[in-house]
């Protein structure tokens, strides 16, 4: 097992999980599992962030990454 | 009515900005795009802190809705058309400021005529479509752009050079059908849009003046509830 930090954003915070600074996942977990695994809808999820970089779904976490998930912000 | 001089004027600018820079900023071309909660406020920050040419797009009139973040809707004004409040806005504010308003939404038919001449161009858009064409006629045009986008209390700042990707990076592939964000879910509040137009305010100056660090290939993003603000790299 790994743990790693998960921020929701927005919306997308209504599914964060209680120990979500520290969750723990099965190593090579991809952010598409994870998502599917704690209920988002993969279509509401925009923007993938990990330790502040741009990644996409199938990017395989480690140990003590920052995952960052943003929906579609397009208001002005 | 006594007009205030050059150097009164801007006298709380200096010597944050340099005389040169200041005159610099006053030689200016600004196109704003949207004059809602971002754009509203966006001009009027860059009519004090001294742009010289602006030019306001916007076909929107007010409505009751607007009142919760709008700086230019007041209770009198509403059925009146937000460009026109802007330019108005504008011209009370700093009278040598050369402002032209557009009461017309923007799309492929107008959008290169209305910046061609510009030196930035200020996306205060709430189409995510018409963001794309935007960048589209910002790239013939060979002019960068400054993009805000808010939902709820969160928000995001990008800036975008003629060869870069865009908004692509942010909103996936044209053509998916997405002309508006979570937005229509969470609303927006005021004191998130005047941020965001503030962060983008600053990133306008940055990029006429080529200084400081700006959000090339990186996204700004914050949400207020949690106080998280963070710069996060696109490529």
């Amino acid at each position: 097992m790994i743990k790693i930090n998960l921020k929701l954003f927005v919306t997308l915070s209504r599914y964060l999980p209680d120990n979500s600074e520290g969750l723990e996942i099965l190593e090579g977990t991809t952010v598409e599992k994870l998502i599917s695994d704690i209920g988002i809808p993969k279509e509401l999820v925009k923007l993938i962030f990990i330790n502040g970089k741009k990644q996409n779904m199938s990017y395989q976490l480690k140990n003590n990454d920052r995952l960052g998930l943003f929906p579609s912000v397009g208001g002005g | 009515m006594k007009i205030p001089k050059f150097k009164e004027r801007y006298d709380r600018n200096f010597n944050t900005l340099s005389l040169e820079e200041q005159k610099k900023l006053g030689t200016s071309k600004v196109v704003v795009l949207g004059l809602g909660g971002l754009g509203g406020s966006v001009c009027e920050m860059l009519a004090r802190v001294g742009i010289g040419h602006l030019t306001l797009i916007d076909g929107d009139v007010f409505e009751p809705s607007n009142l919760n973040r709008q700086l230019l809707c007041r209770e009198n004004m509403i059925g009146f058309p937000k460009a026109r409040a802007a330019k108005d806005r504008v011209n009370a504010i700093n009278s040598e400021v050369i402002v032209k308003d557009f009461i017309e939404y923007v799309d492929e038919s107008n959008l290169y005529e209305h910046i061609k001449d510009a030196d930035v161009v200020m996306d205060c858009l709430d189409s995510i479509d018409t963001r794309f064409l935007l960048q589209k006629a910002a790239q013939k045009a060979s002019i960068p752009i400054v993009s805000g986008a808010i939902a709820g209390v969160a928000g995001q700042v990008t800036t975008i050079f003629p060869k870069d990707k865009g908004y692509e990076l942010i909103y996936g592939k044209k053509g998916r059908n997405q002309s508006k964000g979570i937005e229509t879910k969470t609303g927006n509040m005021a004191y998130c849009a005047l941020f965001v137009a503030a962060l983008q305010s600053s990133e306008c100056l940055k990029v006429l003046l080529d200084r400081g660090d700006i959000l090339r290939n990186k996204l700004l993003i914050a949400e207020l509830w949690t106080n998280t603000f963070d710069i996060m790299d696109l490529v």
